[in-house]
């Protein structure tokens, strides 16, 4: 597969002579004595497909009601487009919202649902016409016009309430928990679904969401907040192999995070001893770090491989002992109690048929990862 | 069927015959009798100890002669109509009221509502007739509005409220408000907040949110409060022999006074059979919002 030339990256955040599309200017919102944000800034770029990911409680549907007006910051600004939001109320911004609980209105039909919102703007009846059944082709709705919310699936209000959002042609589109209501399959499908139409139409889209999978699925960017405060911004791939701190390593994936602390070693590399008598682990970081320096070291489980032998071209290898396996079909994931006591998941794919499998429960085993596998993390 | 099942079905429909068909078909038969003077006060009576020709004779006695009676005098008639114009607009005064009160109780903090509520039904404490007499105490010309607007110099003279149909207005609203509330309320209460926050975002101010979205979807609830106020209403008695003096025609009175001042058991009967088949429509149609309602919440 040929690699996209750096040209055709869509990163407009690397660029700094792009304009964002949305400014949050030092926002704190606060609901009597709890701050939902804290001092927040972000820049949100056009065409951008941004995830808001974290716990509940967290503050993204905040952030998001914020962005559509029914919430207005207690403190600094949100810019749209270069305009300042403050004073503007939810119904004269560029912006449109997909609701968790779709909101559809029950007494109209799916016709009169997408055609809601361009009623009120008092687009003309013929152009009114062309547009809702545009946005009827583009949900695969055309079947349903006539029929009330209530005579449809679930996976079809989910698309009606998608195509109602999007029939203004917003300039941006936030999505709260789109997926939420749907059941595993549906889900995936509806994730490809959503980047095909964010990609047909242009728009910006604003995603909350506290599934780590479908943020990853289909973001180009992906915000971790936590407490009202935003803990890392980046794309999917760098939150998931570069997360910034032990709390977004953990929330993204699996991981195994063994805390130690640092030998400084030549080169870029460090020592991080983590238990007694045992060889310290090797690991590459760019980090200045200070002997004695307390840190986390976080690795993936399927950076790490489980073998029978030591594998010596490998430079971090421990021996331990399987307590449990996993069996997902197409991979299994191996619980490993070190020596040390501590425990480590290991994830292989399963190349051999169930019945011929290499390992099985008590055996021992060497686990092994490169120096580059895992990241070095001081917060 | 099983037996369990069947007991189970058959309780309530004993019941319905028992104390719905049974008297009415007792007040339909009166209704073809004709008056005497006698305990009961009507002939014929069914003499089952004569056998078959008991019977036969018992309906063969039998006539429409009161309904004819009641075509003809145009008070029973013109009292029909009065009826259904006092019931009509009292209705539409007490959804006038009422909607307001239930979309109040609806937008309060959560933790309110129950109180605003128990507020609505706490009247239902103290017996309607007290509450009835008290507004007398109220509305009449001696009485604290009168007095209030006159030390208050707002008026010279006491404003005639008592014995007119506005105070039959008044009473009415009065008394049928929580009937009217209490269904609006729960069809706004179970709406779904973000229906109002999509409409404002798709444009609609929160004017035009309340006429496009929150005011249709709580039709169900403004049907059904308006039958539960128009139904009693049509056939009230209590309310306008008290408020309304002799000047407010209504069916209700008219029946009163036939069963007790005239003692003509036959003629009141066929009234209240009337009444009755008046109803059978609003009762219908009610039946059929509530089913309605039942299939889409479904």
């Amino acid at each position: 597969m040929a690699q996209p030339q750096p040209q055709n990256v869509f990163a407009p955040w690397a660029d700094p002579a792009e304009k964002p599309l949305i400014r949050f200017e030092g926002v704190t919102k606060r609901f009597g004595d709890f701050v939902a944000v804290d001092d927040l800034n972000l820049d949100i770029y056009e065409r951008e497909f941004f995830a808001l990911l974290g716990p509940s409680g967290c503050g993204k549907t905040t952030l998001m009601r914020m962005l559509a007006g029914f919430e207005n910051p207690s403190e600094g600004n949100i810019w749209i487009g270069g305009q300042n939001m403050k004073g503007i109320p939810p119904n004269r911004r560029p912006v449109n919202m997909m609701f968790q609980s779709y909101a559809l209105f029950p007494h109209l039909t799916v016709w009169d649902n997408i055609a809601f919102g361009l009623r009120r703007e008092g687009m003309d009846k013929d152009r009114m016409r062309v547009r809702v059944d545009e946005m009827l082709r583009l949900s695969r709705l055309e079947k349903f016009a006539g029929r009330k919310p209530h005579q449809i699936s679930g996976g079809q209000r989910q698309r009606v309430a998608l195509a109602r959002s999007l029939a203004k042609a917003p300039k941006l589109l936030l999505l709260d928990e789109p997926l939420g209501a749907l059941d595993k399959k549906l889900r995936q499908d509806t994730q490809f679904e959503l980047m095909d139409i964010q990609e047909k139409t242009g728009t910006t889209f604003v995603i909350v969401t506290h599934d780590q999978e479908e943020a990853m699925t289909v973001a180009s960017r992906v915000a971790v907040m936590d407490h009202g405060k935003l803990v890392q911004v980046a794309t999917p791939a760098h939150i998931y192999e570069a997360p910034e701190t032990v709390y977004v390593a953990d929330f993204i994936g699996d991981v195994n995070i063994i805390e130690g602390t640092v030998i400084p070693a030549q080169g870029n590399r460090v020592d991080i001893t983590y238990a007694e008598g045992k060889p310290p682990i090797r690991a590459a970081t760019d980090k200045t770090l200070v002997p004695g320096q307390r840190v986390s070291f976080a690795v993936r489980p399927e950076k790490i491989l489980v073998s029978r032998e030591m594998a010596t071209e490998r430079t971090n290898a421990v021996k331990g002992r399987i307590e449990d396996i996993a069996y997902l079909g197409n991979i299994s994931t191996y619980h490993v109690r070190l020596d040390s006591g501590h425990l480590v998941s290991a994830q292989m794919t399963n190349r051999n048929r169930l019945e011929r499998r290499e390992f099985t429960w008590e055996d021992e085993v060497w686990l092994s990862w490169t120096e580059t596998a895992g990241i070095v993390l001081t917060e | 069927m099983n037996p369990r099942r069947l007991t189970l079905i058959l309780v309530p429909y004993l019941w319905l015959l028992a104390l719905f068909l049974v008297p009415f078909l007792i007040v339909l038969k009166i209704s073809l009798s004709d008056t005497a003077i006698a305990i009961p006060p009507y002939i014929p009576k069914l003499d089952l100890s004569t056998g078959w020709h008991g019977i036969t004779a018992f309906f063969a006695d039998l006539d429409f002669e009161n309904f004819v009676f009641l075509a003809e005098d145009d008070l029973y008639w013109k009292s029909y109509l009065s009826s259904l114009r006092i019931a009509s607009i009292s209705t539409l005064l007490t959804l006038l009221v009422g909607y307001p009160i239930a979309y109040g109780i609806a937008q309060a903090p959560e933790e309110w509502r129950p109180t605003l509520l128990m507020l609505v039904i706490l009247p239902f404490w103290t017996s309607f007739l007290i509450r009835v007499y008290s507004w007398i105490g109220i509305i009449s010309n001696e009485g604290l509005l009168n007095q209030a607007l006159i030390s208050s110099g707002l008026i010279a003279e006491p404003i005639q409220i008592m014995n007119t149909t506005q105070a039959v207005y008044l009473g009415i609203v009065y008394t049928y408000l929580p009937f009217m509330i209490l269904p609006i309320y729960s069809a706004l209460d179970k709406m779904d907040v973000s229906l109002t926050e999509a409409a404002i975002d798709l444009g609609c101010s929160r004017r035009q949110a309340f006429w496009l979205v929150i005011l249709p979807l709580s039709r169900p609830g403004v049907i059904a409060g308006c039958f539960l106020v128009f139904i009693p209403a049509l056939g009230e008695f209590v309310i306008p022999s008290l408020l309304g003096g002799s000047d407010t025609l209504m069916i209700g009175k008219v029946l009163w006074e036939e069963f007790f001042s005239n003692r003509d058991w036959p003629v009141a009967s066929a009234v209240a059979v009337i009444l009755l088949g008046i109803l059978v429509l609003p009762i219908m149609l009610f039946q059929r919002n509530q089913e309605r309602q039942q299939e889409t919440d479904r």
